[in-house]
């Protein structure tokens, strides 16, 4: 029998090779962001100008916006593979084989991870070409990208406990304008202590996606932040923990549901 | 019995824009996006992004809440439009669309009560969108002929983007067809001035807005809530252009939908 290992990574080939295979789901997963990107650049540019801004370019500052998108896109689209398992019945065919639960899990997450590698390196690099300031220099791309694919990871597990919990893709893809709200009701368009509205800023501090946004904006803007980045860390690792245990939980139960 | 003429046209698009309408508003994932998405985006941007009012050269009197409430309920209106397309796409890949086909001596009787229908999501939820604007504070100085104009200007958007969407629907007859509705839409609206008026925008977005036909609305919408008809004349020739070419990619589909048996 293939060790866990041989099977986590059979599971994960699959979840990534699925993907490159959906053009349809990939590609506005690129796509789209690049052009809110590009729109929010040269749209939202005058904000520069507002006292205290913390930098000359708009570019600069809203390119962690596309990193934290494109990441509810993989998100989404994983869920929804996830839920299209279980309607087609390969969970349930899954259930009657030796593999574990830990296995599958960490190769459909693997996928994930696969998925936000590719977008933080196309996000990167047509940022930087478009004009983009990188304050954290070249030590900082490993950073901006371990920190991206701990992203990819603690939403990858969102998706995976929110397919396991409603089981249909329909209802999966039904669930895009809720995890949206948590992106633009943060910091991605403004510093938090620029946000107009009192409650904006009181919903912005309490969301998390907005310190995982000042961590990816602190290495273009600042270049090295630790607050910042063990903020962003630590609430990836959060997500990550408690997101992980829910899909556990919740896989099990699929699996046993069979 | 069988009368054709005006008043049979009529009765059928009042029937297909009655059936349409109740659907809307009886399904609650019908009505529900509707009636969240434009809050969603009018709380996101008036709220989170009021600052840029700040900003050099950001000269709108009557406030960023105001400013941004334009755009939304010109978004909401042609968004209203698409989600009529998307009904009109469920009913022919059901094959109701086929006996709609059947019942109607003019075929155009059934783009008219969609369309008819469409103005219905966008009044009612141009309606909500507004109270909650003016519940939020916003700054409004137009007497009832500038309401009445903003009001005019909205639902023209909501035909323009409810005869591209039903175009698409009726020549491709099926939901997948969706993406091809809605995403222009979306591309055409956040290519106008969406967050700061058209002269501070930048780069290349400023010179595609410029002849984008979406942005004398926008900016149309703002002096009208601002209380005032300046430069107002060339959006209203903007939306009805866009109404009369989507009005005949709209025919011609619906004569392909025909020649294809619906």
């Amino acid at each position: 029998m293939p060790s866990a290992f041989d099977q986590t990574l059979e599971v994960a080939r699959r979840s990534f090779l699925r993907s490159l295979r959906q053009p349809a789901a990939v590609i506005p997963s690129l796509v789209f962001p690049l052009f809110l990107l590009a729109v929010n650049a040269g749209g939202l540019d005058a904000a520069t100008d507002i006292p205290g801004f913390p930098t000359d370019s708009y570019l600069t500052f809203i390119l962690a916006f596309p990193f934290i998108q494109g990441a509810i896109f993989a998100l989404l689209n994983m869920g929804t593979d996830v839920a299209t398992d279980i309607e087609g019945g390969l969970m349930s065919r899954l259930a009657l084989t030796p593999i574990p639960g830990g296995a599958l899990m960490a190769g459909m997450l693997g996928g994930a991870l696969a998925v936000g590698l590719v977008q933080a390196i196309v996000y990167l690099t047509v940022g930087l070409a478009a004009g983009a300031n990188f304050a954290a220099g070249i030590w900082g791309v490993p950073v901006l990208l371990l920190l991206s694919l701990s992203i990819s990871f603690s939403f990858g597990c969102v998706g995976t406990f929110s397919a396991l919990r409603v089981g249909n893709s329909e209802a999966m893809q039904s669930l895009f304008p809720v995890f949206f709200v948590f992106l633009f009701f943060s910091s991605a368009s403004l510093p938090r202590d620029l946000l107009g509205a009192g409650w904006f800023k009181t919903v912005a501090t309490l969301n998390p996606v907005s310190y995982l946004i000042e961590g990816i904006r602190s290495l273009f803007v600042t270049g090295w932040d630790p607050e910042a980045l063990a903020l962003a860390f630590g609430f990836a690792a959060l997500i990550s923990v408690v997101f992980l245990t829910a899909a556990s939980s919740a896989l099990r139960t699929r699996l046993v549901r069979g | 019995m069988n009368r054709p003429g005006p008043r049979r046209f009529a009765e059928v698009a009042l029937a297909v824009a009655w059936r349409s309408v109740h659907n809307y508003l009886t399904t609650p994932s019908l009505l529900l996006p509707t009636l969240v998405f434009p809050l969603f985006f009018f709380a996101a941007f008036a709220g989170g992004l009021s600052r840029i009012d700040q900003a050099p050269g950001f000269d709108y009197a009557n406030g960023y809440t105001a400013f941004e409430f334009a755009f939304v309920l010109l978004q909401s209106a042609a968004f209203g439009g698409v989600f009529t397309g998307f009904g009109i796409a469920r009913d022919f890949e059901s094959g109701f669309g086929r006996r709609l086909m059947l019942a109607a001596p003019n075929r155009m009787a059934l783009i008219v009560g969609y369309l008819l229908s469409a103005l219905v999501r966008a009044s009612v939820v141009g309606a909500m969108l507004f109270g909650i604007a003016l519940l939020s504070g916003m700054q409004v100085s137009s007497d009832a002929f500038e309401l009445g104009g903003l009001i005019l200007l909205a639902l023209m958007m909501n035909l323009a983007a409810g005869l591209w969407a039903a175009g698409v629907a009726l020549r491709f007859r099926t939901i997948q067809a969706g993406p091809l509705m809605q995403t222009p839409v979306f591309l055409i609206l956040f290519l106008a001035p969406v967050y700061v008026p058209q002269a501070l925008l930048v780069s290349w977005i400023h010179t595609v807005s410029e002849y984008n036909p979406v942005t004398p609305v926008v900016e149309a919408a703002r002096t009208l809530i601002a209380g005032g008809w300046e430069q107002t004349g060339e959006a209203y020739v903007a939306a009805a252009a866009m109404i009369v070419v989507f009005g005949v990619w709209a025919v011609r589909s619906m004569r392909s939908a025909e020649a294809a048996g619906g």
